[in-house]
């Protein structure tokens, strides 16, 4: 039997305890969202969008909340050492923000960063323009609307910065087998911040994350995603972003745990002289799957974009990369660079590496470029001519490969806790340390 | 004393060393010269134990062992440097990281004890201003953006970090300016000493003003036809490699013949 009915019962069961239950317009988007859920079901391997990404097999399975996770408490620990004092923490545990273990510090007037749940009640006007619907959503994205119970709600207002990053650390513990969550980042003109996503720990079996950011004119905001769940969880997430005129968006994105992890990452200029960064690392081994479709929309004349991916694709597993670069035919000079390259560690590892440049201006610069490859031989060979020894060497050229994805993240604890992370992904990590 | 016996190497099949003698004595400096395509780079590689050359016949014994049997990385350990002709670029390792794990796995494997982090910065520091290598040099990656010039100093500085006991030198002199040519000169000439023995492949005469060697051989289609002393350079210089091409190809042809 289909579970696309029990999901149907479980969203109608839980619908009046989410959060903004009271709020017409929330139920509204929520139903509309379970339904286009329910008529699409889980994407399956003959939609275009998800060849190589079936959920099909979602559409059989039970759901369990895992059996054991450590203390949340425990992870945080952990992450908040790897950085400074004065950085701003919202923690969630299991899809519910945990007030008592966030900490965000003083922040300037005119920020505000609190847990949606929250906002929901004190600020519904402002959440119900931020908040998105799911009428043009993948389906799983519109189970995350219709389920969401909770996540980040960020405004900047006018001109105003943060100068430590905000870090949203999305804990999972024991206590339920699926999470949805959504986080929405509304920066108004000229205002800037730096939002770290951490996702962490044992984790729900399913867990769905939408993050929306509206970034108004002259606005820049970086938004840095850390996945590192158990080798178990399935994640799949969106993150949206429109760009007004002179607006600066960046999105790091760097995949190193979860058996299936899906990214759809899209931004729309819809001013004039916008630029982003999309800037991703994935690595995969074992039968684990990775999968970042995205899409820069240049929407606009003047927008620059560059696209910079890189994966390491070990053991069985498949590390799958499409981007889209969307030109309008009002985009006039228009920059766009895409790259993805891929080292295949192993005989049995695959790699699929799409771009995808759609034109329709004429006075554009665009160059896109894909790769699946293995190590360098001259390399190696250099290395094994100073003595180091042929394991050391691979994983020395394997670290240096993905590394460079990692130097593009500006903020200086962020970039080192990349570092480590892959560190610790990599077989020989332990022994690289000094690199970081 | 480095002894190479009738070595044959081929790549892809096409064979390149066909029947190489040499023999280098300890402390001593031998200059190869010889023609474009004449097998000096793949001399140069085939001794630092790179795979994609095959060695189809022929030995090379080193101080008693038998070179060819061992990978590339435990000759380097044993003390063999090849100075690359195309030092490669490691972008996302830094050359501090590189110099230290090099210089580590060789003193290990020699039984001495490895540097830690400050002693290994105080060596490679007194290197570096004997080679004129400034200190950011330590913390860029490895060779990336690297001029020529700077690439081929950097060779200079692993050679004497890891005190090798036989260095190649491979086309160390191309693409380097005379002040360039002339400080990685004397980088090398710092590291001469009785123990040391050095193979310096070169195209052009000029390099061998500076590094001034005890015998200098001329190679041509694969094997050594002329051996001698610094004159032989001169001669090479004056004459081109015309004439040395002539005796190669009726070499190769006599022992065509032969076989």
């Amino acid at each position: 039997m289909s579970t696309i009915d029990a999901w149907v019962a479980h969203q109608r069961e839980r619908a009046c305890q989410l959060p903004g239950a009271a709020l017409p317009w929330l139920a509204r988007r929520r139903a509309d969202a379970i339904a286009r859920f329910a008529d699409l079901g889980w994407p399956t391997s003959r939609l275009e969008g998800w060849r190589h990404t079936s959920l099909a097999f979602l559409d059989q399975q039970a759901l369990a909340a895992p059996a054991f996770a450590p203390h949340p408490a425990f992870a945080l620990a952990t992450l908040r050492a790897a950085f400074d004092e004065g950085d701003h923490w919202l923690v969630f545990v299991d899809g519910r923000f945990a007030p008592v273990l966030s900490v965000t510090g003083m922040l300037p007037a005119g920020v505000k960063a609190g847990a949606l749940s929250e906002a929901l009640n004190s600020a519904p006007d402002a959440v119900e323009a931020a908040f998105g619907s799911a009428d043009d959503s993948a389906s799983p994205y519109a189970l995350n609307l219709a389920l969401c119970s909770d996540g980040a709600f960020v405004h900047l207002a006018r001109g105003t910065a943060l100068e430590q990053p905000l870090h949203l650390v999305f804990i999972g513990a024991t206590g339920a087998a699926d999470t949805h969550l959504r986080n929405l980042i509304v920066a108004d003109a000229n205002s800037e911040a730096t939002v770290v996503e951490h996702h962490v720990g044992g984790g729900a079996t399913l867990g769905t994350v939408v993050t929306r950011v509206q970034a108004a004119q002259d606005a820049r905001i970086t938004h840095v995603k850390l996945q590192q769940q158990d080798a178990q969880a399935i994640h799949l997430a969106q993150i949206e972003a429109e760009q007004a005129r002179g607006a600066y968006f960046a999105s790091h994105s760097l995949s190193f745990g979860a058996r299936l992890a899906r990214n759809d990452i899209r931004t729309r200029f819809a001013g004039e002289g916008c630029e982003t960064l999309f800037n991703g690392l994935y690595h995969v081994d074992g039968r684990r799957h990775v999968d970042h479709h995205t899409l820069i929309e240049h929407a606009r004349p003047l927008g620059t974009s560059r696209e910079y991916y890189r994966g390491l694709v070990d053991g069985n597993a498949r590390g799958v990369f499409a981007g889209r670069i969307i030109v309008a035919q009002d985009a006039q000079r228009t920059d766009a660079i895409q790259r993805c390259d891929n080292l295949l560690l192993s005989r049995l590892a695959e790699a699929d590496a799409r771009p995808e440049l759609e034109i329709y201006a004429d006075d554009v610069k665009c160059a896109h470029g894909a790769t699946v490859g293995q190590i360098d031989e001259d390399a190696l060979f250099y290395l094994r001519a100073r003595g180091i020894d042929t394991d050391h060497a691979r994983q020395l050229l394997t670290y240096a490969f993905a590394a460079e994805v990692i130097e593009r993240i500006a903020h200086a604890a962020v970039r080192k806790r990349g570092r480590g992370l892959l560190l610790s992904s990599l077989p020989g990590g332990a022994r690289m340390e000094a690199l970081q | 004393m480095l002894k190479i016996n009738n070595l044959h190497a081929a790549v892809d099949g096409k064979a390149i060393l066909m029947g190489l003698n040499l023999e280098v004595g300890s402390g001593e400096v031998h200059a190869i010269m010889g023609p474009n395509g004449s097998g000096k780079s793949t001399l140069a590689q085939v001794l630092a134990g790179r795979d994609s050359f095959t060695v189809t016949d022929g030995s090379v014994d080193w101080d008693g062992t038998d070179l060819l049997a061992l990978p590339a990385e435990e000759r380097a350990r044993a003390g063999l440097f090849l100075a690359f002709q195309y030092p490669v670029e490691i972008p996302g390792v830094s050359n501090a990281y590189f110099l230290k794990a090099a210089v580590n796995a060789v003193r290990r494997h020699r039984g001495l004890p490895e540097y830690d982090a400050m002693d290994f910065l105080a060596r490679v520091k007194a290197e570096m201003k004997a080679v004129g290598m400034k200190e950011e040099f330590l913390y860029r990656s490895v060779n990336e953006g690297f001029s020529g010039g700077e690439k081929k100093r950097n060779e200079v500085l692993q050679m004497a970090l890891l005190e090798p006991r036989l260095a190649v030198l491979d086309e160390t002199d191309s693409g380097l300016d005379i002040d360039a040519l002339k400080i990685v000169a004397e980088g090398v000439n710092r590291l001469r000493s009785p123990e040391r023995s050095m193979i310096v492949i070169t195209h052009y005469q000029r390099l061998l003003d500076y590094i001034v060697p005890d015998k200098v051989h001329v190679l041509s289609q694969g094997r050594i036809v002329r051996s001698g002393g610094r004159e032989l350079a001169l001669e090479l210089e004056a004459h081109g490699y015309g004439w040395i091409d002539a005796d190669g190809k009726a070499a190769a042809a006599a022992s065509g013949a032969r076989s």
